[in-house]
């Protein structure tokens, strides 16, 4: 039992001592019914023994100096009601055996003064039980004592006490079965509020650091609040993380920011194409870095906010019109045209507003990186049964296995140097609200389409 | 035009400073909030360029105090932090625009052009040359009632002739200021772009004429 007990759940522990408990009030009742049943049936026969001795001791008199008797059939017929026991009786008077059988023992004198006038004892062969009563006649205006004696074998009795043990076992057994299963219930139910807080902490993706809520029994409140305090330390470790990465990427990026505008200038002024070229190889390098550190740090943020995600109604297609706001002059560098063919004028999802931004932002910006000059960008949103963001261009597109390729960290397209997290942040982000980024050729010939397809409530 | 550029860190201001003396621009430089503010009572600006975190207080408040009291200059932000969040914040404080650091010096002149337009340009940003004027917010050129529209680039290349007529630019000049740094352009590229302002400027007075060996400049054939 100690062993099942000792590395077991508290509900099995629990469950085990209430069954422990509902076995003892089991036995108790088996020996209870037992007991109770057959000091009855015993008292039944003992006091059937003794109205049929009075009946026959009642049916004693002295006529002509003798003591007769006239055996009443209803004496011994009554014995017979119980089962097929065989009776036995005899009567003595003045210690000579008047009827019945010779050799059915008279038990001593003294048991007469004794309160219990039965006995249990054996007698050919068979175990009885035997009433002794004594009643004085007077025989010639003398009294003397006559004796009467009734047995009866125990067989029914025995079958009697057979059926009560029967029922007994059968009501414990019963008893004990509903009794565990209760006890096994009572545990489940009692740690029912624990399980509930298990399952809100496990279900939790690594980042999820809100507070555990919810109604707790006071007795847990303890470990409640442990685990909160916890959860509120780790948190605000997360949050410097953040802070450290904002601060890191704001000293990394103002020289950064200072070399290149310097690098421009000084490219400005240089005559020879060699030092000019080396000059824009080295920019180039500063904004690959810089849109790598940009994006990486978007990837971090989406991880963040996907971790904590909490959805609220918005507008999709406000979030689409700022992005593509904020994103036409860079397009227009290259003379890009960022055209949006929108449904309606309301899109509304319940999703990240600021997550949406991240990923729409990336696609665009991607478009707009491998999109050559002087083309178009469609920027298309439609939903039936499903939400659809696509944006086409006329880039270099994807080949063949690059299709599902795309959503790993590192790769790129073809030769361009980048992260290639632009479209894995797009996709997390998609994820995250039930959907997925799909790519696929652009109808209109060259260039690719790539969609976000998300799901409608 | 005459921006405010305020900006703690000199060496970047210094180069951004420099870079718009480049494409004509003035730009004051103040190294705090508190810099700014003289400035700002000294002197109206078009445009201002404002960073974030300065040593005497947070630029947002800037921001947001600058809105409250009404003062219309559009202003832009140059930020060196890009969680999105931020930049959402910015633009509800009433930001014009924002750049993150570091940025392709276009870019940022893009969007100056855009916050500029929004803003309805005055009349500073036209130029004339015998008949045909440049509106460059608008990105037109009109010669007598016709109005032919500019894409990006064209508008630049042009931009660059009408700030100086009469003078040569190299195809090496005109492509550092028309192209990014991450795009492999052949000179043929000004070509096209010359050829195409060229059509554009037809029936006007003002033509681009190539110089063998040299260039390209724009003359007035009045």
């Amino acid at each position: 039992m100690r062993l099942l007990v000792k590395n077991g759940s508290i509900q099995r522990r629990l469950a085990v001592q209430l069954s422990l408990v509902a076995g003892i009030l089991s036995f108790g009742l088996f020996m209870l019914i037992q007991v109770v049943a057959e000091t009855a049936a015993v008292d039944t026969q003992d006091k059937i023994l003794r109205a049929s001795a009075i009946s026959i001791a009642d049916s004693l008199y002295a006529e002509n100096g003798k003591v007769r008797l006239e055996l009443p059939y209803a004496a011994l017929s009554m014995l017979g009601t119980i089962s097929q026991d065989r009776v036995f009786y005899r009567v003595l008077f003045k210690e000579k055996t008047l009827t019945g059988y010779d050799d059915l023992p008279v038990q001593a004198v003294e048991m007469l003064e004794r309160k219990n006038k039965f006995s249990t004892f054996q007698y050919r062969g068979e175990e009885v039980r035997s009433v002794l009563i004594k009643r004085s006649i007077a025989v010639d205006g003398v009294f003397s004592d006559a004796i009467i004696i009734v047995a009866q074998t125990r067989l029914g009795l025995n079958v009697i006490s057979q059926k009560i043990t029967r029922t007994a076992t059968t009501m414990g057994v019963l008893f004990f079965l509903f009794g565990t299963g209760l006890s096994v219930w009572a545990a489940h139910v009692a740690l029912n509020p624990l399980n509930r807080i298990a399952q809100a902490v496990t279900q939790r993706g690594p980042k999820d650091l809100r507070p555990v809520t919810g109604n707790s029994p006071s007795e847990l409140k303890p470990l409640v609040d442990a685990l909160n305090s916890f959860i509120l330390r780790l948190k605000s470790s997360a949050l410097r993380t953040e802070d450290f990465i904002s601060e890191a990427a704001h000293r990394v990026r103002t020289p950064l920011a200072t070399v290149r505008t310097q690098a421009e200038v000084i490219h400005r002024s240089l005559d020879k194409s060699k030092n000019k070229t080396a000059l824009r190889d080295m920019i180039r390098a500063l904004d690959e870095s810089s849109r790598s550190a940009g994006q990486l740090l978007d990837h971090a943020m989406v991880n963040f906010r996907s971790d904590q995600f909490s959805p609220s109604e918005i507008n999709l297609l406000d979030i689409l019109k700022e992005v593509c706001n904020r994103l036409s002059p860079l397009a227009g560098l290259k003379d890009i045209t960022i055209n949006n063919e929108f449904q309606e004028d309301n899109c509304l999802f319940r999703g990240d507003a600021i997550l949406l931004h991240n990923a729409i932002r990336n696609i665009l910006d991607n478009a707009i990186k491998y999109s050559p000059d002087d083309s178009i960008i469609t920027v298309k949103c439609h939903w039936s049964k499903k939400i659809i963001v696509s944006f086409e261009d006329a880039g270099r597109g994807f080949s063949g296995n690059e299709y599902t390729k795309r959503f790993t960290r590192g790769t790129n397209v073809g030769d361009v140097i980048g992260s290639g997290l632009g479209l894995t942040i797009a996709n997390e982000v998609a994820i995250v609200h039930g959907g997925f980024v799909l790519i696929s050729k652009n109808k209109k010939g060259v260039g690719s389409c790539v969609s976000l397809i998300l799901p409608t409530f | 035009m005459r921006y405010l550029l305020v900006e703690d860190n000199i060496q970047l201001a210094r180069a951004i400073s420099d870079r718009f003396a480049l494409e004509g621009h003035v730009v004051d430089h103040a190294k705090s909030l508190n810099e700014a503010r003289e400035f700002m009572d000294l002197t109206s600006y078009q445009l201002i360029l404002l960073d974030i975190m300065l040593p005497d207080g947070d630029g947002r408040f800037f921001l947001k105090t600058h809105r409250v009291n009404k003062n219309t200059t559009p202003i832009i932000i140059l930020t060196a932090r890009s969680e999105v969040s931020d930049r959402i914040n910015l633009l509800d404080l009433g930001a014009d625009d924002y750049i993150t650091k570091p940025f392709d010096f276009r870019e940022l002149e893009a969007r100056c052009r855009a916050v500029l337009r929004r803003q309805d340009g005055s009349a500073d940003n036209k130029l004339e040359l015998s008949g045909t004027i440049l509106d460059s917010l608008e990105g037109t050129l009109k010669t007598g009632a016709k109005i032919e529209k500019l894409r990006n680039r064209e508008l630049r290349l042009i931009e660059i002739f009408f700030s100086s007529p009469e003078k040569i630019f190299s195809k090496n000049h005109l492509m550092d200021r028309l192209f990014s740094f991450s795009e492999d352009i052949s000179e043929n590229a000004i070509e096209v772009y010359v050829g195409r302002l060229r059509k554009k400027l037809d029936n006007s007075h003002v033509k681009i004429e190539t110089v063998r060996g040299l260039g390209y400049r724009l003359i007035s054939l009045k």
